[in-house]
């Protein structure tokens, strides 16, 4: 039975039931990855899918990322709405040739006759003691194409959500799921059900500062805006959602009620979207600042395998509430 | 020997003002009219001239220090005593770094200090690394406008309030005025036709740049009647007249933010037209940028004030204690006049006076006004 709104459900569930229902109503849609049929996905997202869909829809493949990501987007441009699973971003670079050079490319480069209308889905970010080769946070490098749309579902509702969406985009659409946030509980609502793919979210409105972030890194800003709270600093959150494009209207229109920033990503701070998120904003409103934007972004190391390497290298709220702080300067 | 350097009154209703920034420090060499420190008041932020040669020993007043009127602000060796030898400064952190670089402020504030014409040179910042942040603005802002509301954003509001702190000092002195001093008024309607031909005939043959306005005309007619007419140009104190040894006119300027000044044009009445109408010109440029020498506010001994470019007929202006009167002037306008019996379109202007029943009566105040009607017919030799 399906848990419907108003239920707690987990993270891993409302993927789960998005493709349930995806697979149901549109049989052109399919599920194709690493371990997603017999084993029930490597983080059990698509567990008895094989039972109820079959082998037909529910595709077991080699361990070989190029050719099944490139078997979904020659099925896409057939006419089929592939579910592609990679299991991390890590070993989405193995397809990287095919997601740049295909996916993004064909519609363009055919004038048009060929969209590619594939859904990917790949587990992303540290949190889960994997290691520096599962753990990684390459979404800048996707959201930098063109052609390409990229989004990251935070909550419940986007992660139940997004994929209707993502299926009836005609441009290839990268849907990144935070790992850590799994086993995440919460409440699914009737929202889950017109969630689109281009817009950011103010997940909490406040005065002070604008935390901008995505991903994993959503739970992070709400537990310092918490702490922050308790010494008078109202922040915002903005979940922005879509990484590729940018909701530049959402961002400017947060950072002119609160006029400060502070931006935390879990990508490395070089080069990341933390960076295009400031540049933007500097670009467009930079008169609306009254502080230097802030960053908090993973340290520059490969994710460390031992728990507490882990935790002091991802972003954090302690770490979040002590950017926020030093915005604020002495008027904190 | 030690002098002591106090804050001069800048106007009549000054009671204190805030230090904002020192352009000296001790040790170094002034002279006597060196502008040593720009002072904050309700006019807006204003140069500071030292009376007297010398040497800095001491700044007593550090700057941000709100202090009335009177206080020591400085002391100075004067002279016949040599100079102590200079120390040189002590280091002192952020202040020495602030002096060295461009103040530190963000880019909103800066946006806000100029929507709400706040100087930030003198502000101390609270945001990151000291820099000076909106609520700073705001606070500055706050601290000269008691009676307003802290100011979110105003857009539609902005061009019918001024700065608060100077609205503020505008309601005193005119109200003080007004409770004080019996007005009397009187209007003259004049036929200037000749004199806006000359101007038109004038500004033709010279380069942009050296244009004149009408306003030029008025102000010498002014300062030379005041010389022929005594009783309107200086000052009533302690219950006695004393007339001005020098006429010294102020001009009303508007602030574009809102509110007025009118600092002097010194020595009017013995200035050519063309370098009256340069120190004019340059006078209302500072005034509105906020750069006025305390001696120029508190010199006028008669004011005029043009409302011409806001086309009034006539203007029954209040006088500024402690003056005795004050000359206004209304827009220049085509009229039918009758001129040997015959109506014609003619440039008209109405001419007004408000003076002190105190000093002067109607009878004088008629013929200081006709006096300045006939000079303004004879524009050449203004």
């Amino acid at each position: 039975m399906t848990p419907g709104p108003g239920s707690r459900i987990t993270y891993r569930e409302a993927v789960k039931q998005g493709i349930r229902e995806a697979l149901a109503r549109d049989p052109r849609v399919f599920l194709i990855g690493e371990d997603v049929g017999r084993y029930g996905g490597c983080f059990a997202v698509s567990k008895g899918l094989l039972d109820e869909f079959g082998e037909e829809r529910i595709r077991d493949t080699p361990l070989s990322e190029s050719a099944f990501v490139g078997a979904g987007i020659g099925a896409a441009m057939a006419g089929m709405r592939p579910i592609v699973e990679i299991m991390t971003v890590n070993f989405s670079l193995l397809a990287i040739d095919q997601i740049v050079n295909n996916a993004a490319t064909l519609c363009h480069m055919s004038g048009g006759q060929f969209p590619v209308p594939v859904v990917i889905r790949m587990a992303t970010g540290a949190g889960r003691q994997l290691a520096a080769q599962h753990s990684h946070s390459f979404e800048a490098w996707y959201a930098h194409v063109p052609g390409l749309r990229v989004v990251e579902p935070a909550t419940i509702d986007d992660a139940r959500g997004m994929l209707r969406p993502a299926l009836e985009s005609p441009d290839p659409v990268i849907i990144f799921e935070p790992i850590s946030l799994y086993n995440m509980e919460g409440e699914l609502t009737d929202a889950a059900a017109s969630v689109d793919l281009s817009h950011a979210r103010v997940h909490r409105s406040g005065r002070d500062v604008t935390l901008i972030t995505y991903g994993a890194s959503l739970w992070r800003c709400v537990t310092a805006a918490e702490e922050l709270a308790t010494s008078g600093i109202d922040a915002e959150i903005v979940d922005l959602r879509s990484l590729r494009p940018l909701d530049d209207a959402a961002i400017l229109g947060s950072v002119r009620r609160t006029r400060r920033v502070v931006i935390v990503d879990e990508g490395w701070r070089t080069g990341s979207l933390s960076a295009e998120v400031a540049m933007r904003i500097v670009e467009q409103g930079f008169y609306d600042l009254d502080a230097p934007i802030g960053r908090v972004c993973t340290e520059e190391v490969p994710i460390p395998y031992p728990k507490h390497l882990e935790d002091a290298a991802l972003p954090d709220a302690a770490r979040i509430v002590a950017a926020v702080r030093r915005t604020m300067g002495d008027a904190q | 020997m030690l002098s002591e350097f106090r804050l001069p009154a800048l106007g009549a209703d000054m009671e204190e003002g805030t230090v904002v920034q020192w352009h000296v420090a001790p040790g170094d060499a002034v002279k006597r009219g060196q502008v040593v420190a720009v002072v904050e008041t309700d006019k807006g932020a204003i140069d500071v001239e030292v009376f007297e040669d010398g040497v800095v020993r001491e700044l007593v007043v550090q700057a941000g220090t709100k202090v009335p009127v009177g206080a020591v602000l400085a002391r100075l060796e004067t002279a016949g005593q040599s100079a102590p030898p200079s120390l040189p400064p002590e280091p002192s952190g952020t202040a020495q770094e602030a002096a060295g670089s461009r103040a530190r402020i963000s880019p909103a504030a800066r946006v806000r200090a100029r929507e709400l014409g706040v100087e930030v040179a003198s502000l101390i910042g609270t945001g990151p690394a000291g820099s000076i942040t909106i609520a700073d603005v705001e606070k500055a802002q706050q601290s000269t406008q008691p009676s307003r509301q802290p100011s979110v954003d105003r857009a539609g509001e902005r061009d019918m309030a001024p700065a608060g702190g100077m609205r503020a000092a505008i309601a005193t002195a005119m109200s003080r005025s007004k409770r004080e001093i019996p007005h009397y008024y009187l209007s003259l309607t004049k036929d200037v036709t000749g004199a806006v031909d000359w101007l038109a005939a004038r500004n033709a043959s010279v380069p942009v740049t050296e244009r004149m306005l009408f306003a030029a005309l008025l102000i010498k007619a002014v300062a030379l009647t005041c010389r022929d007419v005594q009783g309107f140009s200086g000052f009533y104190r302690d219950g006695r007249y004393e007339q001005s040894p020098s006429v010294h006119v102020g001009v009303a300027v508007a602030l574009r933010g809102g509110g007025l000044v009118a600092p002097a044009i010194m020595d009017t009445a013995v200035k050519p037209l063309p370098s009256l109408m340069e120190e004019f010109r340059q006078l209302v440029m500072r005034a509105r940028a906020g750069r006025l020498r305390a001696s120029e506010l508190a010199a006028p001994s008669i004011i005029v004030t043009s409302l011409g470019d806001a086309a009034v007929d006539a203007v029954f202006p209040i006088i500024q204690m402690p003056q005795v009167a004050i000359v206004g002037a209304g827009a220049v306008s085509s009229r039918p006049w009758v001129v040997d019996g015959k109506v014609e379109p003619r440039q008209l202007i109405v001419l007004s006076l408000g003076a002190d029943h105190r000093v002067t009566d109607g009878r004088l105040g008629a013929q200081f006004l006709a006096g300045i009607a006939e000079r303004l017919a004879a524009p050449e030799k203004l």
